[in-house]
């Protein structure tokens, strides 16, 4: 790749910093050289959010219809399976599950569902909400 | 606690930007204790050129490419390769953890980190996944926060210290359990042509004679014939997420597939100087050419996953190309290995 095709699509970099490529200037010598970015790899990036976002929209709307408890959205929009999330808040895959479900969520005692707010790293009141609708997180382009 | 939370911790630590993180922090660890080594020397020396193509190995359900050799292999390599002494830890408790790294810090060692990309919070949102092989070093400490040499980024970046808590422990695939190093020794004077052979070497036997179909050459042929048969086998939908993946895979996930080729053509340019031996120029030419190749089959998979392009022909292209890169590469190691013998 030759410095001048060294590509500078924005997409996933938002702001003004750039990535270091390495390009061959006029005398075939290697350069490192800044990108701020490459269309290929923000299809490909965009495609993957859109992934994570249709499964969070989809998680929203079964909250909003009460077959769902708010953690199924909060897992989806952290891009969580059940194992991941119960890896991180410690506990047991099957009482992950069951707090899936409304019922049992409302059950939950205050200790535990700070255990699942610090593994998303938000607060306990935050959990216990959801938005009306899904808002990507993968920065505004 | 050893260390109050209010004390200031600054080494004078020279950062530099690099393409990739691991080559990158290697890199500027060297520095720092005056070995300049530029990062594609490190990624050379550490043999980071790889290739797999791993479908039993599932991300978000999509199989596994990669183009780079193990987390914290080139590290490793390269360490060995100069005779430096490095000290490797992971932990079981995010506090103590903590603790070791003040205590390093507070003796003006710089130390590198393995994290989780998914908690830090100076990452572009778009970037934030959940994966485990991010490598930067800690090389001070200011209140609550602490100062990151991030080799991927332009500057150095801050991080509060519950959040480098959370990368530092992240979970799932290839969890990092906290895992610090740090340089114990490192020699003044080194000799740096037997590493680089060395570092050839292993890199061109991986790549030639690794058994099995899905490693090296063969994985590249391999993936190639794989590709071909998507829309057919997977159905067009699905098709199209296993480009993306694999585009994903290829140039996201530390600078890519076809930016491991421009580095590996610049650690050649390096080494042909290095080893006196001219002929690693023209090799290091090839090597340009096939990674533009690689950059040429991602924007085939950009365009198909956009929907710009007529998938039947489109395949057929990308496998074509992948095959052109194979027949590439492995023409550039056999003449590699005669040439470090």
């Amino acid at each position: 790749m030759k410095i001048d095709d060294v590509p500078q699509d924005r997409g996933m970099i938002t702001d003004d910093r750039r990535e270091v490529c390495y390009a061959v200037d006029d005398e075939g010598r290697y350069v490192m050289t800044g990108s701020a970015g490459w269309e290929p790899k923000n299809i490909a990036n965009r495609q993957a959010w859109e992934l994570i976002d249709v499964a969070a929209a989809q998680a929203l709307e079964k909250v909003h219809a009460g077959k769902a408890s708010p953690l199924a959205y909060h897992m989806a929009r952290h891009q969580m399976s059940l194992g991941l999330l119960a890896k991180y808040a410690g506990i047991h895959r099957l009482k992950v599950w069951l707090h899936l479900r409304p019922g049992p969520f409302a059950k939950m005692s205050t200790p535990l569902l700070r255990r699942y707010a610090d593994a998303f790293g938000i607060l306990v009141s935050e959990l216990k909400t959801v938005p009306d609708t899904h808002v990507s997180r993968s920065g505004d382009r | 606690m050893l260390y109050s939370s209010q004390e200031t911790i600054k080494i004078d630590f020279t950062h530099r930007q690099s393409a990739h993180c691991e080559s990158g922090v290697c890199s500027n660890l060297l520095y720092h204790y005056d070995l300049n080594i530029s990062e594609a020397m490190a990624f050379g020396m550490g043999s980071g050129m790889f290739f797999g193509y791993l479908p039993f190995i599932r991300i978000n359900r999509l199989p596994l490419t990669t183009y780079r050799c193990e987390v914290g292999g080139i590290f490793k390599r390269v360490a060995k390769r100069l005779g430096c002494r490095v000290h490797w830890q992971t932990f079981r408790s995010p506090q103590k953890a903590m603790d070791a790294l003040d205590q390093q810090l507070a003796l003006g060692i710089p130390v590198a980190c393995r994290t989780g990309g998914y908690w830090l919070p100076y990452f572009p949102p778009a970037f934030r996944f959940h994966f485990n092989m991010h490598n930067l070093v800690v090389v001070g400490k200011e209140g609550d926060d602490y100062i990151i040499s991030d080799p991927v980024f332009p500057d150095p970046e801050r991080c509060s210290r519950s959040d480098l808590l959370k990368a530092r422990f992240a979970k799932g695939a290839l969890a990092p359990k906290g895992t610090m190093y740090y340089m114990k020794a490192v020699p003044q004077e080194v000799d740096l042509a037997p590493a680089v052979r060395q570092g050839i070497r292993e890199v061109c036997r991986r790549m030639l004679n690794t058994p099995g179909p899905v490693i090296g050459i063969r994985g590249i042929r391999y993936l190639a014939g794989q590709v071909r048969k998507w829309p057919k086998k997977l159905g067009e939908q699905q098709a199209l997420l296993y480009v993306g993946q694999l585009i994903r895979m290829q140039e996201e996930l530390g600078t890519g597939g076809a930016g491991f080729r421009f580095m590996y053509a610049a650690f050649l340019q390096e080494a042909a100087a290095l080893l006196e031996t001219p002929r690693l120029v023209s090799l290091s030419r090839t090597m340009t050419e096939v990674g533009d190749r690689w950059r040429k089959f991602a924007v085939l998979g950009g365009r198909l996953c956009k929907g710009r392009a007529s998938a039947d022909d489109t395949y057929d292209a990308m496998a074509a190309l992948l095959l052109e890169c194979a027949d590439g590469e492995a023409a550039v190691y056999r003449e590699l290995l005669e040439l470090t013998r």
